[in-house]
């Protein structure tokens, strides 16, 4: 049995969030009817010239500087050229020879919990392209030009992936991180992050990479992760099987969960890429760096790692909740209003909430219940007001209500019971109408306690404060 | 009142001796009589330009207005104008009616100018005779069996032959010069980024710059100023003041320094047209001029320089003429290829192909380095080359052309021999830096042009030399017989 490592490396492409175009003043909103967000220059006119848009450039640069990437003082616009309907130029305006970041990282936490740098080779700023249209137009083609202009950064790894996990441990590291920055909405659906991944295999211990395929149409965290197996089974099946690998583009398709060939090595085209003489050089100066370090958030490592050693919780714990700058800040806010109790916190916010939020499909920023109210809930938890299980109760009152955690606990009377006369009395009660398990118990049968905590509980409406009960119980049962 | 130069024209207006109603009115009259044989004109729009005109009268009857105001000039048809076809020259663009208006159709406008129509050129400016025009050649008022240059050749042989005091147009290796020198009238290429590019439909990005043909350098000051300009629409033009060309142009040039080029006197200039140049030399040297040779050792290969970056540059530019948005396009195109390739195939002409042919070789892998990337660093040492000149003298000066207008079809199957027209012109550009051309005397009857070129953003000086020149010499109010 031959031993084969895979190699993969991503290149994403993440729209930048920014209100127009890179190279026009069109609006980039998603879902606009088709054309109504595209200018004369959107349209490739005869005459128009293109204008770079700032805030693009400063998004760029501020992945730079959140990747610890070199920012090139003097990056060089160029054109791409091709013919197709949604390219209305004839050519895409990117960056080629010289991206305006190089050399970044960024780490990742792979399944053993061991970390592993991932090196980021570059990322540059380009235009999307417009969309094609087939769909009930009566066998014609139509073009959608909202999309021509808008802004994306493309990020390239270093081929440093070894396994399908890895590759999208990375994807949605980046993913975090481009959020964070708020440089980015991440919304996959709408193909605001998209990827395309590099998949090699070679014998474990071989030096030279394989021949690569270049995988496209990965729109999920999923279809990454199940394209790249897909594609290194079919590799590895055809060297296993004395053939060689084609440098080609493979197309995945979701239904039937494979790869197919798009294009090949030679099928390629030329793109005669040279710089675009319409725009001068892009000089970025000490003081742009400076004033966009300024506005660098915390990132999401620096503050899983200040989770860990302030709040005390654990690496997988401040992984979870640093995944989004909204979950993060979400979390800290209830911890501050709770005045600590990290985590309590903790456990509900990535326990209930984001079982609630997952279930209703909703974000963390639109969540039902805002931090100040569940932090209202776990006060109650910490005062003993409530029990825990009660507090499951509540909140889920709470998500559908939107009412407060003390409007409902006093509309339904769920105050804990923490008086030992009242507790006694249900016990006794409980104890009275259950002749024959009381004589079990007392007989040697103590699974049989359960059977009487369970009891009283039902009697109290599950209000009674449970380590009272447990005490309580076990010396009446005697 | 065909006859008069701007500043006269405007000096009538103002002392309202004629209305712009009226001069508009004759001018529009002699372009219908004449055009015919001249086919300068591809579009005249007579109902906007009278109703420009009525306004720029109601200006001045109100006082205001300035020296541009109520004077009928013409576009070349590279610039977009606002609801009027813009054809380029080009049947791909044959039924294209332009959305909005380029920036120096804007500004000439916001100054009262009064735009009688668009002017032929050669296709997508590709071409120095005017004859790869769809619309037919352009035939110079000084023989029209004979060719007026090209690419603005339209509104070249418009001002030589007075339909219009003045006109537009745009110099990529010379386009703007060379029709000037070869239809007697003064031509003005600006710095790269003194006039905005926004709205001129682009053939060679880093080359391409919009200028002015007119009957003086005078009047070419005024035009200029109104035109030039930062303008955000256009990344490549400059934030620079843009100075009062007109005040500084009747400074006495005693002292100035004057660059002979070795290269531009070699064999290939007629040698006739040599000693009309020389002799203008004098006319500078009489007003304390000094003279002395410099070299620009890289100069000679400044066109196959040029046959590299400019194709290049088109190739791309091009691309956007597909049939898919606007323009022309096939006859039921079987699939997209066939809509692609036939759109282009049938909307393009045989020297635009020839460029985008070029221009695709040269930029394809493997190619690249060879000449694309050679070209450019040949084109830096041209431009290091005249600023080393310039710090030994002020201007340049020069032939614009190796000869005088040349027949209709003499050149047309030759496209290397229709390169080196462009020899002399051709520098300039490759270094971006502003060059005039004025009329300098006449060869066997046909106009030659003198060329003076100087550092960035010496146009004001480059028009007070010329200007002095004109001051001093008639050349430039010839007129061709039949056109007085």
């Amino acid at each position: 049995m031959m031993e084969w490592e895979t190699i993969i490396g991503l290149e994403i492409h993440a729209q930048l969030a920014t209100r127009s175009k890179i190279f026009s003043g069109s609006a980039t909103t998603y879902g606009a009817p088709p054309n109504s967000q595209a200018n004369l220059v959107d349209l490739g006119y005869p005459g128009v010239l293109p204008v770079l848009n700032a805030t693009a450039v400063r998004m760029a640069v501020k992945f730079g500087l959140a990747t610890g990437a070199n920012i090139a003082r003097r990056s060089i616009f160029a054109r791409k050229n091709y013919f197709y309907p949604d390219l209305p130029k004839g050519y895409q305006i990117s960056q080629y020879e010289r991206p305006v970041v190089e050399d970044g990282t960024l780490d990742i936490v792979l399944e053993d919990g061991s970390r592993k740098t991932i090196g980021i080779t570059r990322a540059h700023l380009e235009e999307d392209a417009g969309k094609s249209l087939h769909e009930g137009l009566k066998g014609m083609s139509g073009i959608d030009l909202n999309r021509a202009g808008t802004p994306l950064l493309e990020i390239v790894s270093e081929p440093d992936m070894r396994s399908a996990k890895e590759a999208v441990a990375y994807m949605k590291k980046v993913h975090t991180l481009v959020r964070y920055l708020e440089i980015c909405d991440g919304n996959m659906q709408e193909g605001s992050f998209r990827c395309d991944a590099n998949v090699s295999v070679r014998l474990q211990g071989a030096q030279k990479l394989g021949t690569r395929a270049e995988l496209k149409n990965l729109n999920s965290f999923r279809f990454v992760e199940k394209a790249i197996n897909y594609e290194v089974e079919r590799q590895i099946g055809i060297l296993e099987g004395g053939g060689s690998v084609v440098q080609e583009t493979r197309l995945y398709d979701p239904d039937r969960n494979e790869t197919r060939s798009m294009r090949s090595k030679e099928e390629a085209n030329d793109y005669r890429y040279f710089p675009d003489p319409d725009l001068l050089p892009l000089a970025i100066d000490d003081a742009i760096i400076a004033d966009v370090r300024g506005t660098l958030p915390e990132l999401p490592d620096e503050k899983a790692a200040r989770f860990a050693s302030e709040h005390g919780l654990s690496d997988y714990d401040s992984g979870v909740l640093t995944a989004s700058r909204e979950l993060a800040d979400y979390y800290e806010s209830v911890v501050e209003a709770l005045g600590g109790e990290p985590k309590l916190a903790a456990n509900w916010v990535m326990g209930e909430l984001s079982g609630a939020l997952n279930r209703d499909g909703q974000e963390i920023a639109a969540s039902r219940i805002n931090s100040m109210a569940l932090a209202g809930l776990l006060r109650r938890i910490q005062d003993s007001t409530i029990s825990g299980k009660i507090a499951k109760e509540v909140f889920e009152a709470m998500w559908s209500d939107g009412k407060s955690a003390d409007e409902i606990i006093e509309a339904r009377g769920l105050r804990q019971i923490t008086d030992t006369g009242a507790i006694e009395r249900a016990i006794e009660d409980v104890m009275a109408a259950n002749p024959s398990q009381l004589a079990e118990y007392r007989a040697g049968k103590d699974k049989l306690f359960g059977f009487f905590v369970g009891q009283v509980m039902k009697a109290t409406h599950g209000k009674a404060n449970p380590a009272q009960l447990n005490e309580l119980l076990k010396r009446k049962l005697k | 009142m065909h006859t008069l130069t701007i500043a006269e024209l405007s000096a009538g207006l103002h002392a309202r001796r004629f209305s712009s109603v009226e001069l508009t009115r004759s001018l529009l009259a002699r372009i219908a009589r004449l055009n015919d044989v001249l086919n300068a004109f591809l579009t005249v729009t007579e109902e906007a330009a009278l109703a420009a005109a009525r306004r720029a009268d109601e200006t001045l009857q109100a006082g205001r207005g300035g020296p541009l105001t109520g004077i009928p000039i013409a576009h070349k048809d590279i610039f977009c104008t606002n609801g009027i076809r813009t054809t380029c020259g080009s049947r791909i663009l044959e039924n294209f009616i332009a959305p909005y208006d380029a920036t120096v159709v804007e500004r000439l406008s916001a100054a009262g100018a009064v735009p009688l129509g668009k002017t032929n050129m050669d296709e997508f400016a590709m071409g120095s005779s005017n004859e790869t025009s769809f619309y037919g050649p352009v035939h110079n008022p000084w023989d029209v069996k004979r060719v007026p240059g090209g690419s603005s050749g339209g509104s070249a042989a418009a001002v030589a032959a007075r339909l219009v005091p003045a006109a537009t147009g745009t110099d990529t290796g010379g386009s703007i010069r060379q029709p000037a020198a070869l239809t007697g009238i003064t031509g003005l290429k600006p710095t790269y980024g003194r006039v905005s590019r926004y709205g001129m439909i682009a053939f060679a990005s880093s080359l391409d710059q919009a200028g002015v043909l007119a009957q003086s350098a005078a009047d070419a000051a005024l035009l200029l100023r109104a035109m030039a300009g930062f303008d955000p629409r256009d990344s490549t033009s400059v934030d620079q003041p843009v100075p009062d060309y007109h005040s500084g142009l009747a400074a006495p040039i005693k002292g100035l320094r004057i660059g002979l080029l070795r290269e531009f006197f070699d064999s290939g200039l007629d040698p006739e047209a040599a000693k009309r140049i020389h002799a203008a030399l004098d006319v500078f040297r009489a007003q304390g001029a000094t003279t002395t040779e410099v070299s620009l050792p890289n100069l000679p290969l400044s066109v196959p320089t040029y046959y590299v970056v400019a194709p290049a540059e088109c190739s791309s530019n091009l691309s956007r003429f597909d049939g898919v948005r606007f323009g022309y396009r096939c006859e039921n195109p079987r699939d997209l290829l066939d809509l692609y390739k036939r759109s282009r195939g049938e909307g393009f002409g045989a020297e635009v192909k020839r460029r985008i042919m070029t221009g695709t070789y040269v930029l394809s892998a493997g190619y690249y380095d060879a000449y694309y990337l050679k070209a450019q660093k040949v084109r830096q040492l041209i431009s290091d080359d005249f600023r080393r000149a310039f710090e030994q003298v002020d201007v340049v000066i020069g032939p614009t052309s190796p000869t005088p207008a040349f027949e209709i079809g003499a050149k047309m199957d030759d496209p290397i021999t229709m390169y080196l027209n462009d020899i002399y012109t051709i520098g300039a550009n490759l270094a971006g830096i502003p060059a005039i051309s004025v009329p300098c005397g006449l060869v066997s009857g046909l106009p030659v042009g003198l060329q003076i070129m100087g550092p960035v953003f010496s146009e004001a000086r480059l028009l007070n030399v010329a200007h002095r020149y004109q001051q001093e010499t008639e050349w430039h109010r010839m007129i061709p017989r039949g056109y007085e």
